[in-house]
């Protein structure tokens, strides 16, 4: 496998091309521009054989992405905040009618005020519309999990779409030594897409998009619960060993850093880990007993790996670099509810940091961390939902 | 048990021909076979496609006739307003 | 019960008996019609709207050929990922690409989609169902509504006269697009329709045809008048029947059926209760008259 220096932009074009889509129609927003970009050189090198739609709204990319896959192509295309937004009621149109469409997400804050530095909110606001959503932490991993994207949602027993969101300009823009698999070797890790379920062809014709009433609209809602939350991660766990083995890289949907034994565990999500990771190296070497646990899979909700993560610490400090207005955190929220039923259980933190882009440093974690201990010792939390290196004040109208 | 396919997708085309449309009619078209020329306009402009073009031998000829489907006619009364024979006419319906 | 002492000679529905819509649809009509033009090997794409409703709600289908309904506002958007695949696929050869949608989901939400499915010349073949109202959620009015007509959002009162705007002249933006064929035509002159399908099947795409479709349940007519409302549309000059082929030159516009005496207009709006409330005043009458006699002298009759 040969190593190249890329942004996580280029390894998630790189992922796409390397899948042979049929079709990719797209749309430029910042910071998932450089997808278009790339794969239009891959067309226009002759690289890469594929239908290149530039479209004229991220609506109708996802609208073209919908009928070319319900044509029965393999699908991909990339987008971020307002164009996830833009495309939104399309998002659970496409997981709703089974088309394994999959796209890359550039995690960016959404308007207003517009911003185009990373958060969670775009993909967190999309989390109940039928979609897998895996996170990345490094632009390794975005080509990574690009590449299993395909292969978990056009397995038969899942048949959903799926988005793998990667940190604006954190990712997206900043350049890492990838390890880039060859064509040859995922030509044979991912076979080709050949659906039995859906493809409008003249010699076969169905109806692609009913009219569902009350009698029938429940028990479709559910066969699609069941493909995301029991067919999904068994197929995830599946292709991941199955990524192991073949390139040696090992993914969970979810990982735990120093565990084991610890007091305090943090929970994050995307390129934010990195930090926490040498927060933690750091705070051990200290003689702290703290630990990390990386979230790469979001949907399906990884309720139980979680709790195999989490059950023994005795603080869970929940890291949300997004925000439900007039909630709180979350990932937190699932997370408690997760809990919520059983007698042993930690005490449960939220913290909200990092919106629009705010770097988050190994300070911040370590005020976490800190807040944390205060918790263990009282024996609860003074604040359950908290927001770090927030400075505001009000200036008032003029 | 409500068995559904995936996705809501339909596999099976057509199969609205098992709704039987003809119970919401009010009006009846009866065709005067004898009039009947041919033409094919109540064919065309049925929205119901309930009309279907049939070929008759009437005194050892082919002739080409109209034939009313009432398991779907809704009885607008399109077919008996453009017969350019005259041929279809509204009676009430008698259930 | 059928007579099967006959020998049917009809050709096969591609969309047949059974589905919902009103008695004297116009618009079930249009689609039959475009459909037998155009044959068998054709995918449909089509937005939400009274004929997607009333024509597959599950499990039973209308169609007899492959169908895909997304959402409103993306017939062409999904149509060009159509086209996109099958040719992606190896399996565009002979197959025409529809994007069947009504007014509503053309003129209004669905305007951005056609303008870019035109504008990358995918081969779709886009026909809109124009029954000049958001028909299916219960007439309301679109920018197809005609002036003067009375919808349920643009409702004749004391201080107004129903719309208060001109019909958009899709047609004619579509064909400022630079494509290969735009068309008008409407189901009473069910010849011409069928030769413009067929054109259109033809040149591959991308074509757009403005199909006119009278609906009894909101133009409020009696529903045996579908066929003679669209017949008056023309006569009277209300509606023009015109193709434009291999590009924008208006000068090579063909009117494919000219009256030889234009009706007044009034004989087409007294025959619709959407209108009733119009016919007591003179000068909105002439207004409109106007309005088609400037339009068809610029048609060339």
């Amino acid at each position: 496998m040969p190593k190249v220096v890329m942004r996580g932009n280029e390894a998630t074009a790189l992922g796409a091309k390397l899948c042979r889509p049929h079709v990719i129609p797209a749309y430029p927003i910042t910071p998932s521009t450089m997808f278009p970009e790339r794969i239009s050189e891959y067309v226009a090198d002759g690289e890469l054989d594929c239908e290149f739609v530039l479209v004229e709204s991220e609506h109708s990319a996802m609208s073209a992405a919908i009928g070319a896959a319900a044509t029965g192509a393999r699908v991909a295309t990339a987008t971020a905040s307002q164009g996830l937004e833009l495309m939104h009621e399309m998002l659970f149109i496409a997981s709703g009618m089974r088309l394994p469409i999959i796209m890359a997400v550039g995690n960016r804050a959404l308007s207003a005020p517009i911003n185009i530095w990373c958060d969670h909110q775009d993909t967190i606001s999309a989390r109940d519309c039928g979609w897998i959503q895996l996170y990345a932490e490094r632009n390794q991993e975005a080509l990574d999990l690009m590449i299993m994207a395909f292969k978990i949602g056009e397995d038969k027993r899942v048949l959903l779409p799926a988005m793998v969101g990667l940190d604006a300009f954190v990712l997206t823009h900043t350049m890492e030594v990838v390890d880039s698999p060859t064509q040859e070797e995922v030509d044979k890790f991912l076979p080709p897409y050949k659906p039995d379920h859906v493809y409008l062809d003249p010699k076969r014709p169905i109806t692609i998009g009913s009219f569902g009433t009350p009698e029938f609209y429940t028990e479709f809602r559910y066969a699609q619960e069941l493909a995301m939350s029991k067919e999904a991660p068994k197929v995830i766990d599946e292709v991941f060993k199955e990524w192991e083995r073949t390139f040696g890289r090992k993914y969970q949907m979810v990982t735990g850093f120093e565990c084991k034994d610890a007091d305090i565990i943090l929970v994050t999500m995307g390129s934010m880990t990195g930090t926490a990771r040498e927060t933690i190296k750091k705070l051990r070497a200290a003689g702290k007993k703290v630990g990390l646990c990386k979230i790469t899979v979001h949907r399906p909700f990884p309720e139980k790996e979680l709790k195999e993560v989490l059950g023994g610490a005795k603080v869970v400090a929940v890291v949300d670099r997004s925000l439900s207005l007039g909630y709180g955190g979350p990932v937190y929220a699932e997370i408690a509810s997760s809990f919520v039923n059983d007698a042993k259980k930690p005490l449960l933190q939220d913290f909200i940091i990092g919106l629009g882009g705010r770097d988050i440093l190994v300070k911040d974690f370590e005020t976490i961390v800190s807040k944390c201990e205060t918790t263990m010792k009282t024996g609860k939390p003074e604040k359950a939902i908290d927001w770090i290196n927030v400075n505001y004040e009000p200036a008032g109208v003029k | 048990m409500v068995k559904v396919t995936i996705g809501a997708i339909n596999y099976e085309p057509a199969s609205s021909l098992r709704y039987k449309t003809g119970s919401w009619r009010s009006m009846r078209p009866t065709l005067d076979e004898s009039k009947c020329k041919g033409c094919n306009l109540c064919f065309i402009f049925c929205p119901d496609s309930a009309i279907v073009m049939c070929e008759k031998i009437i005194d050892g000829k082919p002739k080409k006739k109209a034939q009313i489907n009432y398991d779907y006619c809704k009885g607008c009364g399109i077919c008996a307003k453009e017969c350019s024979a005259d041929a279809i006419t509204m009676y009430e319906e008698v259930k | 019960m059928q007579d099967q002492s006959c020998k049917v000679v009809s050709p096969k529905e591609l969309f047949v008996s059974g589905h919902r819509g009103c008695a004297g649809c116009g618009e079930m009509n249009a689609v039959r019609q475009v459909l037998l033009a155009a044959g068998e090997n054709s995918i449909v794409a089509n937005a939400t709207g009274c004929l997607e409703v009333a024509s597959t709600a599950y499990p039973q289908t209308s169609w007899n050929i492959p169908w895909v309904h997304a959402a409103f506002e993306n017939a062409a958007a999904v149509a060009s990922g159509v086209d996109a695949a099958l040719k992606a696929l190896g399996k565009r050869e002979g197959v025409n690409v529809f994007a069947f949608a009504g007014d509503g989901g053309t003129f209004d939400i669905g305007f951005q989609a056609l303008s870019g499915m035109l504008e990358r010349r995918q081969k779709v073949i886009y026909v809109v169902f124009d029954n000049e109202a958001y028909m299916n959620t219960g007439i309301q009015r679109c920018s197809s509504t005609p002036y003067g007509a009375s919808t349920t959002t643009s409702p004749a009162g004391k201080k107004s006269i129903g719309e208060h705007y001109q019909k958009k002249p899709i047609a004619n933006i579509v064909a400022a697009h630079d494509i290969p064929y735009v068309a008008t035509a409407t189901i009473a002159y069910h010849v011409d329709l069928k030769k413009k399908v067929q054109k259109a099947c033809k040149i591959g795409g991308p074509a757009f045809i403005h199909v006119f479709a009278p609906c009894p349940t909101g133009w409020r007519h009696a529903s045996d008048d579908t066929i003679e409302m669209s017949r008056l549309a023309v006569e009277t000059g209300v509606f023009v029947l015109w193709e434009l082929e291999g590009g924008y030159d208006p000068s090579k516009i063909n009117v494919t059926y000219k009256p030889k005496e234009r009706k007044p207009v009034i004989e087409y709006l007294k025959a619709q209760r959407r209108f009733a409330h119009l016919m007591d005043k003179p000068e909105e009458l002439k207004k409109i008259q106007d309005e088609v006699d400037a339009k068809c002298k610029m048609f060339g009759f």
